[in-house]
């Protein structure tokens, strides 16, 4: 199984890393690409997507890694020795020879092997160039291929965008390369000429048998035409999988949220197959370690909308926008934002019930750094969250601000603002939150769920009964499970945003 | 009403500052008298005399035979540094270009003094190297200077793309790059050429002894603040004037064409 797969490996990065001074453009990229698939880099701009076509192209050195093409090491080899042709973004055609001379121009610079026979009988071969009639047949082909027979003599300025990139396309694959590369070739053109080209695309690809490796940053494009997904962000590969995969079962709340719309949640395992969030528990259909910390998605069109009574949820509707489709309706359940796509509308300010089934909740792994909540801001200046009510310090909020006497909040230029009941989220250090045995000490009071010894120290979750948040905390101090203790927070380990301005 | 004719006349004064000693020259040059102000009758006899005149003719030949050599070769390798400043790395390809441009604001009599300090001191003062070189010095920079904005109008991915379709550096350089700096090195090229016609400074300081251009020629002719020896070189200069115009309004006219069929577009 395993001899078979690399038998059809054409070409391979192993730990690939490219620095251009002192930014990492990507960071220790491996992976490969089997013969004729049709493999996308999908992430948003500056993941690293295209530096990674470039340095397959030839035109980035990896900085270190290596790069093979049919297990040989290509990673030095210039652009013009390697079997790969290329499709830019922006056509880059040349201006000054007209549509032949364009896709002629590979097929000029091309040498092959002829064999001979002199009179002895004794066959030998020459490198030779293609000749004229060789040269005619295969650019008429690939005119063909795009569907731009005729065009010959045309200039390149009169060409559209959408044909223009048909010549660029022509060009690259009339070397009958092993693999074409496609940087964003649909890029510059308007919606409805690149719906058509993504057709015509997986077309040619499955006509050509050609392997295409395509980097775009529209998750779409993406789920359309490939046969395999490379996510990418910050120059790290996030996951590789099937269209379908990485739409169901994505590796992570970044994937989640580049692929598709989705409600992405902070919850908690609390059972077997039960995850928390939104202050309900659910059935769900991946197992995780009981008390984990996880992200939660749930894509808009999964959740059913019923009356309120009957759902798991009951959330009130802040907004409904129409799509064409469907309409897209966000509705506030306690202080998370729920979108919901449906093909009926609700209206503003509706009460509305929600269903989730089971198997459209899908539970991603979360590391863990920092407790994160979303508060407000009460009269006192103090802040609510977790259950709980904290001393804070609300000047942090807007930089250079300061409070007068009567508790309102004069900012550096000199406004005075009210920040009573302002929604903020709240981040909160793993190694910030201090416990204690005097309930009546801290802001939040709850119940010890679980300890976990980790080498130098603990990790504990508190977990509140009013509606089970939970504070993750790590100390070295010893305490047990199922001790009910307060939560201490220091003023300025608490860190507040605003989650919008204040009028 | 007043307003325009006030603007128009003010217009036609500046013409006039700018263009009378010319036209004067010209004028004069169609009377067969030794002195600039003397009207002897019209005649072409002074174009006659400049024709007939061996010496002028020999010299006319070298001013345009030292000016095609220089400017090709100007050309050749302004062009090459310009690519090269234009593929160097960003660190480098700034000081560079800086540096190029140096000898475009620099005094030419500063440029034209160092050259014979250094032909001297390489024993090759007044030679036609010297004077070659000279006036290469002269014209490079105009030519880096005219090359480089057509190489950052390219577009970059074009030399990428001609690679990629396994074309060799060299390859690419002439079948993709020169063809679409084309007119930036014709431009080049011309500019050189003008440089060298009527640059005098230079010239004087590098030329061999025995060897003249118009503008050392004329300069001699005229040192004693008259032209009575040679009133041919009226007849001359207006040629010389009016080939510059007509090579002005072909180059401004091709210039033209493109441009509008472009804009027709």
């Amino acid at each position: 199984m395993n001899e078979q797969k690399k038998e059809e490996m054409i070409i391979r990065l192993v730990n690939v890393s490219k620095v251009f001074d002192e930014t990492t453009a990507v960071e220790n990229v491996s992976f490969y690409v089997r013969k004729g698939e049709f493999i996308t880099f999908l992430g948003p701009s500056g993941c690293g997507k295209t530096t990674t076509l470039r340095m397959i192209a030839g035109f980035d050195i990896p900085t270190s890694g290596k790069i093979l093409l049919n297990g040989q090491d290509i990673t030095d080899l210039p652009p013009n020795k390697r079997p790969v042709n290329t499709v830019f973004q922006r056509y880059a055609l040349f201006p000054h020879y007209n549509i032949y001379d364009n896709i002629a121009f590979g097929l000029k610079m091309k040498k092959v092997p002829v064999t001979y026979r002199n009179e002895k009988g004794e066959t030998y071969t020459k490198m030779q160039k293609l000749t004229r009639r060789e040269i005619d047949e295969k650019v008429k082909n690939a005119l063909a291929v795009v569907d731009l027979e005729g065009f010959e003599k045309r200039s390149v300025s009169t060409l559209s965008g959408g044909q223009q990139q048909r010549v660029a396309i022509a060009r690259a694959i009339v070397n009958e390369p092993e693999i074409l590369l496609l940087d964003e070739p649909l890029g510059a053109l308007d919606l409805k000429m690149r719906k058509e080209m993504q057709i015509e695309l997986k077309e040619m690809h499955r006509k050509l048998g050609i392997t295409f490796i395509y980097v775009t940053h529209d998750q779409e494009e993406a789920l359309t035409m490939s046969d395999t997904i490379v996510v990418m962000k910050d120059g790290c590969i996030q996951q590789i999988g099937t269209p379908t995969d990485i739409y169901n079962e994505p590796a992570n709340a970044f994937v989640a949220d580049f692929i598709g719309d989705s409600n992405i949640l902070n919850g908690t395992m609390v059972d077997k197959l039960t995850v928390r969030f939104c202050n309900r528990n659910f059935r769900c259909v991946d197992d995780f370690e009981r008390n984990e910390k996880v992200d939660v998605v749930v894509r808009p069109e999964d959740i059913e909308m019923c009356p309120p009574e009957q759902g798991m949820l009951v959330g009130r509707v802040v907004s409904v926008v129409f799509k064409g489709v469907h309409y897209e309706i966000t509705a506030m359940v306690g202080r998370s934002e729920m979108i919901i796509q449906s093909t009926q509308s609700r209206t503003v300010g509706e009460l509305i019930g929600m269903n989730i089934a089971p198997d459209a909740i899908h539970i991603m792994k979360k590391e863990l750094t920092s407790n994160r909540y979303d508060g407000y801001i009460t009269k006192k200046n103090t802040v609510v969250f977790g259950d709980g009510e904290f001393e804070c310090d609300v000047t942090t909020l807007y930089p250079g601000s300061h409070l007068d006497e009567d508790g309102y909040l004069i900012t550096a230029q000199g406004e005075k603002i009210d920040l009573t009941d302002a929604d903020v989220s709240v981040e909160v250090g793993l190694t910030d939150i201090e416990i204690s045995d005097n309930a009546d000490e801290g802001g939040a009071r709850g119940h010890i769920v679980s300890l976990i010894y980790k080498g130098d120290h603990y990790q504990y979750i508190v977990r509140t009964e009013e509606n089970e948040e939970d504070f993750v905390l790590d100390t070295e101090d010893l305490w047990n499970e199922n001790d009910y203790v307060s939560v201490k927070i220091r003023p300025e380990n608490i860190h507040m945003k605003l989650k919008q301005e204040i009028k | 009403m007043v307003k325009r004719i006030v603007s128009v006349a003010i217009c036609v004064a500046v013409l006039l500052f700018i263009y009378a000693p010319i036209l004067l020259l010209v004028v004069y040059s169609f009377t067969d008298s030794n002195v600039i102000g003397k009207w002897d009758g019209f005649s072409f006899a002074l174009y006659a005399d400049l024709f007939r005149d061996a010496e002028i003719m020999q010299i006319l030949f070298n001013t345009v035979w030292l000016a095609l050599v220089a400017a090709l070769l100007s050309t050749a390798l302004g062009t090459a540094g310009a690519v090269g400043i234009f593929y160097s790395k960003r660190k480098f390809a700034k000081p560079l270009q800086a540096a190029s441009q140096i000898p475009v604001i620099n005094a030419e009599i500063v440029t034209a003094i160092s050259l014979a300090l250094l032909f001297s001191a390489l024993f090759l003062y007044r030679t036609y190297f010297s004077l070659i070189v000279g006036h290469m010095v002269l014209c490079t920079p105009f030519v880096v200077l005219s090359v480089m904005p057509k190489l950052k109008q390219m577009d970059p991915n074009t030399y990428e793309a001609a690679l990629d379709l396994g074309a060799s550096p060299s390859q690419v350089l002439f079948k993709v790059v020169v063809p679409q700096i084309f007119s930036g090195i014709l431009s080049g090229f011309m500019l050189s050429i003008t440089l060298s016609l009527d640059d005098y400074i230079v010239t004087a300081f590098t030329k061999p002894p025995m060897f003249d251009t118009i503008s050392t020629y004329v300069y001699n002719a005229v040192k004693n603040g008259t032209n009575n020896s040679t009133p041919a070189l009226r007849a001359l200069s207006a040629l010389i004037f009016i080939v510059m115009i007509a090579v002005l309004l072909v180059i401004n006219l091709r210039a033209r064409k493109p441009a509008q069929k472009e804009a027709a577009k």
